[in-house]
């Protein structure tokens, strides 16, 4: 294999091969960048939106994480007094004659309920596809911008009041939502159910509103840019990774986020008008209301129709940047790219069709249970066709052991060990134990949650050059990796264990149940391990700010010596990404250790006689 | 290393914004889909009032097809070129559509006065909740109405590739809309 550095004449090759399409002989991009307000706020170009949806994103995801550790020493040390947190959670930290804290029960649901609607739609929805499919779906795929830019400004600033609404409805005197991130009725129904179902509740519907216009603006307009603004032979099946799965995440996001408007309308009739969708016969302090005839389960029908598919809107858009980097780090073509192409679809396409694995226990019919059961647990072989293809990639290959690639194997990792767990879960027999414990929770978030953020990291580190014209640190780089791996099983580990003795999830605490008392220690442990991840991640926090600024600087335009196309742009980001004509593509984006050659760029041609494409 | 020049012709494919249309109508009717799911589940769960609908209802429908008759007539106008059609049918199109968001109200008033309200039995609750997403996404054609009635007065009237595409972006929404109303008026009256 060769070591010797294979270098390209880009500039040469796109200008004679290029497609030119005239973008520069209209002087846009001149006025375009005239304003402050205009090139960093209300901006339309792709590249800045991305950078504002990660931005946003890691703000959420330091607000939430914060909030997990708060409800982490609840749990682990529930006797200790959390008066020192009082300056900055004010009455809900509740201070008796003794001088000794607690934490408020209620602000405790609201914690929970806070902390998964946050990070699953703000941070692992728009932190994440948000981010990454912004930046990469036009420049991999050679195209000057996004079908409508205006409607990706305006899906960005649709997020953007999502988030203020969310954070306004963290300072009610009533706390936010308190009822899950789920927000079933009657929970989320009945404003006087519980203190955050009343303005907190209004608040949460309409930030989620918000939310899904957000989302659909985005999806559209990523579909559209797939289907209608590739570069000269740019075919599908030449599309790298990422741009399928962006592409598939924005499908599904299209078809599932609707349904859960749906629901949404259906609920604030509930609580606005008086309908009785959700709501049957119910008694509150002694009364009985008027509502009747309505049927929890259907919300979560509804619910959950968005809700499963929304678990693959947060891991294909990291399974695509994890293929990616796995592929340019290991020095090798991605192993079954079409294999990987169809398990992406698969997937989506049976992430419609298991909705109701959530529900085994609300009473749903057992014979369709099995109906379910059997399509949850076919999940399994595309996600194993896809864990196979990234450990073949990585056999055999000349990998670079940095930052980004550490990450992208960490991700692989997460993926199997969550992923194992899930087919215990898709079992509506073992589910009768399993269901709303701890087993659950260590579940999803192995398999979403961490795994998701590694693909995250991976694509920051690997990208953040193409962001910022920097690097990361990679000695801090590589603490965070070490400190989140071992960290995350940390956690995450001990909570299977809990969980399979039956210690339920959402508990305020466990001291009137004898049957728990022994977990206290590894409860403790498992706080700890919290603190310190949370730790090392604003450690990634530090590493990333300082970089924009003071990083090491870029130097070449391809650091990563990788194929694709959004390494051909100038180290200095312009609009229209490309000064002059367009790449042009002659083969697929995985051409790595091909004929004696180290790699071979997409924008440059088949030589005489040479087998193009997979 | 072979360089073969290639032709810079112009790639040929979907409108995006057309395209970008479709998406959106696909995120309507899968909105809708949700309801009119929830409805058929909840019919099947019994307790549902059974009730028909009141008269207006069909004469809001024959409305809304007129309008989608004339809007197309204004459409095959523009591109015909016969200027006084093309504005005429558009204006006719813009007040069909209020007069459609007029006989729904009365339809509502009707129906209400029925003895059918939004409150006591789910049925009732469902039809008004589709009914009415269904005004709004009207709402939203008229707007559009008023943008391309903005168009049709305000600029010199000649025919440009440009304008005839979004034309059709307005013409495929309203359409979008009418065929919407009539399947879910034939939903309604189906399962009840």
């Amino acid at each position: 294999m060769a070591d010797i550095a294979t270098t390209y004449n880009e500039d040469v090759l796109i200008k004679e091969l290029g497609y030119d399409d005239h973008f520069h002989d209209h002087h846009h991009g001149d006025k375009y960048q005239s304003s402050f307000i205009s090139h960093y706020i209300f901006s339309m170009d792709h590249k800045i939106i991305a950078r504002q949806f990660l931005i946003t994103g890691i703000i959420w995801a330091i607000i939430g994480a914060a909030m997990s550790i708060v409800f982490r020493l609840q749990l682990g040390f529930p006797e200790e007094s959390l008066t020192w947190l009082k300056p900055v959670l004010g009455k809900w930290i509740v201070v008796d004659v003794n001088g000794i804290g607690t934490l408020a029960p209620e602000f405790y649901y609201a914690l929970v309920t806070m902390h998964g609607t946050i990070l699953v739609f703000f941070v692992l929805t728009a932190g994440l596809s948000g981010t990454f499919s912004n930046l990469l779906i036009p420049l991999q795929l050679g195209a000057r911008d996004m079908a409508s830019p205006f409607l990706n400004m305006l899906s960005y600033w649709f997020f953007f009041m999502a988030g203020i609404v969310m954070f306004y409805s963290l300072f009610l005197s009533t706390g936010p939502f308190s009822g899950g991130w789920t927000a079933y009725p009657p929970l989320s129904a009945l404003p006087q159910a519980s203190t955050g179902s009343g303005t907190g509740m209004t608040l949460w519907l309409v930030s989620l509103t918000l939310f899904v216009v957000s989302v659909l603006l985005g999806g559209i307009n990523y579909i559209t840019t797939v289907l209608n603004l590739r570069t000269k032979g740019m075919s599908l099946w030449r599309m790298p990774l990422t741009i399928w799965a962006f592409f598939v995440t924005a499908v599904i996001g299209v078809l599932s986020f609707p349904v859960l408007a749906s629901g949404f309308f259906m609920l604030m009739m509930d609580r606005g008008l008086g309908t009785s969708f959700f709501l049957s016969e119910i008694f509150i302090e002694g009364q009985a209301l008027d509502r009747v005839g309505g049927s929890p389960v259907l919300y979560q029908h509804l619910f959950w129709f968005l809700g499963h598919p929304e678990v693959y809107i947060i891991i294909l858009p990291a399974m695509g940047i994890v293929s990616e980097v796995l592929a340019v780090h290991a020095r090798k073509p991605i192993f079954g790219y079409r294999a990987m192409v169809y398990s992406i679809l698969a997937i989506a396409f049976l992430s419609f069709i298991v909705w109701a694995h959530h529900m085994f226990m609300s009473g749903v019919n057992p014979f369709i249970s099995n109906f379910f059961v059997i399509f949850t647990l076919i999940i399994a072989v595309p996600s194993a066709v896809k864990v196979f293809n990234w450990i073949t990639t990585l056999f055999g290959g000349n990998i670079r052991l940095n930052t980004p690639m550490l990450f992208a194997i960490g991700f692989v990792s997460m993926f199997i060990s969550g992923g194992l767990t899930g087919v215990f879960l898709g079992n509506s027999t073992i589910d009768i134990q399993m269901h709303d414990t701890y087993f659950v929770v260590a579940h999803f978030h192995i398999v979403m949650g961490v795994a998701a953020f590694f693909g995250m990291f991976a694509g920051i580190y690997h990208w953040y050059p193409k962001m910022y014209g920097r690097f990361m640190n990679e000695t801090l780089g590589k603490i965070h990796f070490w400190g989140t791996m071992i960290g995350a099983y940390a956690i995450f580990w001990p909570m299977h264990y809990i969980g399979m003795a039956g210690v339920p999830r959402r508990y305020y605490s466990f001291d009137s149940f004898d049957a728990f008392k022994h977990f206290a220690d590894m409860n403790k442990f498992i706080t700890i391990a919290a603190i310190i991840v949370f730790a090392v991640q604003l450690l990634f926090v530090i590493n990333f700010f300082y970089s924009i600024w003071n990083g090491k600087k870029m130097k070449v335009k391809n650091p990563w010596q990788a194929t694709t196309l959004e390494w051909t742009t100038p180290i200095e980001p312009i609009h229209g990404n490309w000064p002059g004509k367009i790449p042009s593509v002659h083969r697929w984006a995985y051409d790595y250790n091909k004929d004696e050659r180290e790699f071979v760029p997409q924008y440059v041609p088949l030589e005489e006689g040479e087998v193009g494409d997979h | 290393m072979s360089t073969v020049t290639m032709e810079n012709e112009k790639r040929k494919g979907i409108n995006p914004q057309k395209f970008a249309l479709w998406l959106s109508m696909g995120s309507i009717i899968m909105m809708f889909t949700g309801w009119t799911s929830a409805y058929i589940v909840k019919h099947a769960a019994g307790n549902w009032l059974e009730f028909g609908l009141p008269n207006m209802f069909y004469i809001s429908t024959g409305v809304i097809v007129l309008s989608s008759i004339a809007l197309h007539t204004s459409y095959i106008s523009y591109k015909k070129q016969w200027e006084k059609m093309y504005k005429g049918m558009l204006v006719l199109t813009f007040v069909l559509g209020i007069v459609f968001i007029v006989t729904q109200t009365q339809g509502w008033y009707e129906l209400f006065a029925m003895g059918v309200d939004f409150k006591a039995n789910v049925a009732g609750s469902f039809t008004y909740l589709i009914t009415w997403a269904h005004a709004v996404h009207v709402l939203g054609g008229i707007a559009t109405l008023i943008v391309a009635m903005i168009h049709a007065f305000s600029l010199k009237f000649r025919y440009r590739e440009e304008r005839k595409n979004r034309f059709e972006l307005v013409l495929q929404y309203w359409h979008f809309v009418g065929v919407l109303w009539i399947y879910l008026l034939f939903f309604i009256l189906n399962i009840r």
